[in-house]
Parts: C-alpha cells; sequence; structure tokens
C-alpha cells in the first residue's frame, strides 16, 4: 500500500508574517506515519510558528498546509492529533482524573482513563488537583492529555522542560511506547540529547527557515569536527595557532581540542609531547553540528534581513 | 454497512459518533461549572456584590414598596455580575496563560467552550437571584406569588446572556489580570447610570434621557415587571437586549478568530 507514506501532515513553502518580521520564509515540512521528526532550533526560529500553522491556530499567507490531506482547520483532522503546547495554564481546581476525562470526550475512540494514566506515569495523581501539583508532574498531566485521545500524529513542543532526569527519562520511555504503536511525533525541544535519543530525523530551522534536514546520524556527520582531550603539557596557546585546529584550551588539568584533521594533531601532540596520556578522541555531538549551522545561517543571514526591513 | 466493515479499518477510520459529540458538549459544560464552583474567589465577589448592598439598603434601610423596587433593581445588578465577570475574567485569562489556544488546537467541538461559560453563568444568576429573594421574602417581608418568583428567575437565566457577550467581548481586548479592573469600569458606572443603584428619578434629566442606551436599562424594566411594578410592554426591551447579545457576540467573535 504506498499511501502508507504519504505525509500525514506537511508544509509546503509556508510563508507566515507578523508584521515586518517573517516569522516562516517559504518552508516545507513533511512527517510521515509512525516516524519522530525533531524540529530544531534557537528561540524566534520559528518552530512555535510551524506548528501553530499544522495545528490550525494561525494561517499561512502562502504555501500550503495539509494534516491527514484535510485543512488542520477541520475537526476531523484535529481528531487523529494530540497536542501538548509549551505553556497551557489547566483549570487549576479540576483534578487530573476529570482533565483526562474531559480531553478524552473529544476524541472518537480514547484510551480508558487507566491506560492513560499508566502509559503517562499519571496513576497516582488522578484525584490530585492540577494547582497541587509541582511542575514536573503537571507536565506530566500535559503529556497525558495528548496521548488520552490515541492520536496517530502527536505534537510535543519542549515536553520536558522543567523535568528532572529521571522524569524525562520516563517520557521519553513513554514516547518509544507511542511509536512502537504506530503513532508519529513531531517534536520540538532544546535538549539536544532529547532528539538524539528518539529522533529519526531532525530538521534544523533558523530564522524562518529550514536550514537543514536529515538522520541524526547525517547532521552529525555533516560537521566533521571532533574533540581530543589529553593530560599534557603542551601549552594550550601553541597548540591553538597549528593548523586546522578551531579552539584549544586548558581546563580542569586536561587539554581540550577541538579540529576537523583529529589524525594530524594527535600525531603532532604525541611528538610533542612524549608524556602525553589519557588520550580521547571524539566525534563532536549534535550541539556542536547544530551550533555550527547556526552559526553559518546566522552569518549568511544579514543580507535576507535586510530584504525584510 | 457490510462495506464499511471490510474495509481494513485503521483508526483513522474511527468516526466521531453523535452520541460522542454531545457528550463532548455535556463534560465541557460539567467542567466548567465544577472549576468555578470550586473556586470561591471568583464565585463570591460576584453573588455577595448585589445580596450586600440589598441587605443594606433593602431590608436595613427600607422597608415595603421601596424593599420591592430594591429587589427588583438589585436582582438586575446582580444578573449582570456572573455575565460579565464569569465571561469577561476568564476568558481574558485563559487567552493569557495558552488554555484557549491548547483547546482550539485539540479537536473540542465547535463553541463547547462559549457554551460551557454560558451555562455556568446562567447558573450563577440564577443562585444570585435565588439568593435575593429568600432575603427579599425572609428579611424584607417582601410579598412574592410563585409567577413573579419564576419570573424573576427566568429573568435571571436569560438575562445575563447580554452581560455573558459584553463580557466576551471586553475578554477579547485585553488579556490576563487586567480584565477585572475595567470590567468594574464598565459594571458599576453602567449600574449606576441604568437607575439600579438609585431610581432614575433622583437623576439628572440628562442622565435620565440617556439611560435606554445601556442594557441594563431593559434589564431592570424586565425584573421590574417581573415583582409587579412595570405594566408597561415589555418587548421593546426584550428585543433591545437580544440586539445588544447578538451584536457583542459578533463582535467578539470576530476578535477571537482575528487575533486569538
Amino acid at each position: 500500500m504506498p499511501h502508507l507514506r504519504d505525509p500525514i501532515a506537511h508544509l509546503d513553502a509556508a510563508v507566515k508574517r507578523y508584521g515586518q518580521l517573517t516569522a516562516l520564509d517559504r518552508v516545507d515540512l513533511c512527517l510521515r506515519p509512525g516516524e519522530l521528526l525533531a524540529l530544531l532550533g534557537p528561540n524566534g526560529a520559528g518552530k512555535t510558528t510551524a506548528i501553530g500553522l499544522l495545528l490550525g491556530l494561525i494561517r499561512a499567507e502562502a504555501g500550503a498546509v495539509g494534516l491527514f490531506g484535510q485543512d488542520p482547520q477541520q475537526i476531523g483532522a484535529r481528531r487523529r492529533i494530540g497536542v501538548m503546547l509549551q505553556n497551557a495554564e489547566l483549570p487549576p481546581t479540576l483534578q487530573v482524573g476529570e482533565l483526562l476525562r474531559l480531553t478524552a470526550s473529544y476524541y472518537p475512540a480514547p484510551r480508558t482513563l487507566a491506560e492513560t494514566a499508566e502509559l503517562a506515569g499519571v496513576a497516582d495523581l488522578l484525584k490530585r488537583p492540577y494547582a497541587k501539583l509541582s511542575g514536573g508532574q503537571q507536565r506530566r498531566v500535559q503529556f497525558a492529555l495528548a496521548l488520552c485521545g490515541r492520536p496517530e500524529l502527536l505534537f510535543l513542543d519542549e515536553p520536558t522542560v522543567g523535568m528532572d532526569v529521571e522524569a524525562r527519562q520516563k517520557l521519553w520511555a513513554a514516547i518509544r511506547q507511542l511509536l512502537a504503536e504506530g503513532c508519529a511525533v513531531l517534536l520540538t525541544t532544546h535538549y539536544l540529547e532529547e532528539a538524539e535519543a528518539l529522533a529519526d530525523r531532525v530538521c534544523v530551522m533558523s530564522r524562518g527557515r529550514v536550514i537543514h534536514e536529515s538522520t541524526v546520524d547525517a547532521l552529525r556527520a555533516r560537521v566533521a569536527l571532533k574533540r581530543i582531550r589529553c593530560i599534557s603539557s603542551v601549552d594550550a596557546g601553541v597548540v591553538g595557532g597549528w593548523p586546522s585546529v578551531s579552539d584549544a584550551e586548558q581546563r580542569q588539568g586536561r587539554l581540550h581540542v577541538t579540529t576537523a584533521e583529529a589524525e594530524a594533531v594527535v600525531r603532532r601532540l604525541l611528538d610533542a609531547d612524549p608524556q602525553l596520556s589519557e588520550l580521547e578522541v571524539q566525534r563532536a555531538g549534535l550541539a556542536e553540528a547544530f551550533t555550527e549551522l547556526t552559526r553559518e545561517a546566522e552569518h549568511a543571514s544579514p543580507a535576507s534581513q535586510r530584504e525584510v526591513a | 454497512m457490510e462495506t464499511v466493515v471490510s474495509i481494513p479499518l485503521s483508526r483513522a477510520g474511527v468516526p466521531m459518533s453523535r452520541r460522542r459529540v454531545l457528550g463532548a458538549y455535556l463534560a465541557e459544560m460539567r467542567s466548567e461549572c465544577l472549576r468555578y464552583l470550586r473556586a470561591p474567589g471568583f464565585i463570591l465577589p460576584m453573588t455577595l456584590f448585589s445580596t450586600v448592598f440589598y441587605l443594606m439598603f433593602g431590608v436595613l434601610l427600607n422597608h415595603g414598596e421601596a424593599s420591592r423596587y430594591l429587589l427588583a433593581s438589585y436582582g438586575a445588578f446582580g444578573i449582570m455580575g456572573p455575565g460579565l465577570f464569569g465571561f469577561g475574567v476568564s476568558l481574558a485569562i485563559e487567552r493569557d496563560g495558552g488554555l484557549l489556544t491548547l483547546k482550539r488546537a485539540l479537536p473540542m467541538p465547535p463553541g463547547a467552550y462559549l457554551l460551557g461559560k454560558m451555562v455556568m453563568a446562567m447558573i450563577a444568576a440564577t443562585l444570585v437571584m435565588v439568593l435575593l429573594l429568600l432575603i427579599g421574602v425572609a428579611l424584607a417581608h417582601v410579598v412574592l406569588s410563585w409567577g413573579q418568583v419564576l419570573a424573576m428567575l427566568l429573568t435571571a437565566m436569560f438575562g445575563v446572556l447580554p452581560f455573558c457577550a459584553l463580557g466576551m467581548f471586553v475578554g477579547t481586548l485585553l488579556k490576563g489580570q487586567g480584565a477585572p479592573g475595567l470590567l468594574n469600569l464598565v459594571y458599576l458606572p453602567m449600574a449606576f447610570l441604568s437607575g439600579l443603584w438609585l431610581p432614575l428619578s433622583m437623576l439628572p434629566g440628562a442622565l435620565q434621557r440617556i439611560a435606554p442606551i445601556w442594557p441594563s436599562y431593559h434589564l431592570n424594566q424586565l425584573t421590574q415587571a417581573a415583582v409587579g411594578l412595570n405594566d408597561a410592554p415589555l418587548l421593546g426591551h426584550v428585543l433591545v437586549l437580544v440586539a445588544f447579545a447578538v451584536g457583542f457576540l459578533l463582535l467578539a467573535a470576530r476578535r477571537l478568530r482575528r487575533y486569538g
């Protein structure tokens, strides 16, 4: 069945302006059944605007927006999605169970209350008024509301902000379980390790444009930088002057070098300091790749900014 | 039927039954009522304003026909509160806190949000009226027939709607905690200028002449008629209130659609 791979949500050359500011500049985005797409980018990159278009909260000025082949403002399309927004102050006096029952009532075939509570880890909170919960617990409840309708597509906008490490791990496990059930997820996040842990594909945005779209591995490979760590008496300032070294510093008794040519630099380091010990070489993480990408975009942007203004 | 069953149904095919849609409307109303009945800080100011005023002016300071007249005018005053504040304040806060955005993204049936608030305001206005009637009958010894009591309750239940529309419009003008202040600036002067605190005949002539531009003036004509103090035809007043409700509802809906 070829149609199974048809996109369930897409933006085609979508444009959205707020006054002088172009929040989205001909953005293409496409989400297929069962996959997790992570939308990355600094604040103001246009992630929330892109989600707002896909949810039908705002209208595109140009281009096309589709959700399950329909206009997202059609309630029929939205009955197949679950939503967790960045900030939503839910009614403080309602109990968690009441909130879940209310949200489940919007959907044709929701999960049972027990199933939702189990999956989101809120079973112990059902009788508690929302206002009495901690910030992390409130986020878990919001996640429970997002999945209670048995959605085929889940929008998670910065889901783990305010969660401790353990809660975050549990949420990741729940997301993996949903993915295993065939639910697709559109995730925006500031935590790159979150994208690394969960995403099939990443889409990096900057200043209203998609500047990179690929798998997590491809994104990391795009930036060829490697990190060298060792204990050495060679002066960091000297190493910093070597060819192809982009950064070198002494931190916590160790020499940290960032370079595109790890092999050559390691050879030179060993020559310069036979006593060198505890040598480690690592490929740069998503964080470095991401910083590099957005920096490129920043450098390239002044011209386009002037066009807008 | 067979064709429907034979399709290998993914969850995509599940339609929303009419019963579930109705259930969603009911769930929304229930939640809206529950959440505010549990928030005394929200309910009490709305109900206490008119009842305390009536206790002071209708029971302690006046007797007889004056108490009957004041029951009607503070009744109108009490009806306005839940509409203006119930709608205006909660809408302004929920626009600010992101709840309205979330509801718009969720597949909540259209209008369920506003319908829930409307039902809540109707219940609150009726409760205020029950309190005022109890005070009037038990403490101020106003004699009312059952028909008059019923007329007052119905006036409360439906008379709150134009003020819901006005409150909703104010709620779309500003976000967050600024709404109660602005609503009081609408509520209190309008009540005064419509003769709800002092009879219109005690106000300057110019104010008497412009009184009919306020919806609360027309509501007061209805409550006065309900207690038997106004024999003039009522249809005109009802039509003005309906027009007022529809007008502000359309204005507010337009602002909500444009600015969220």
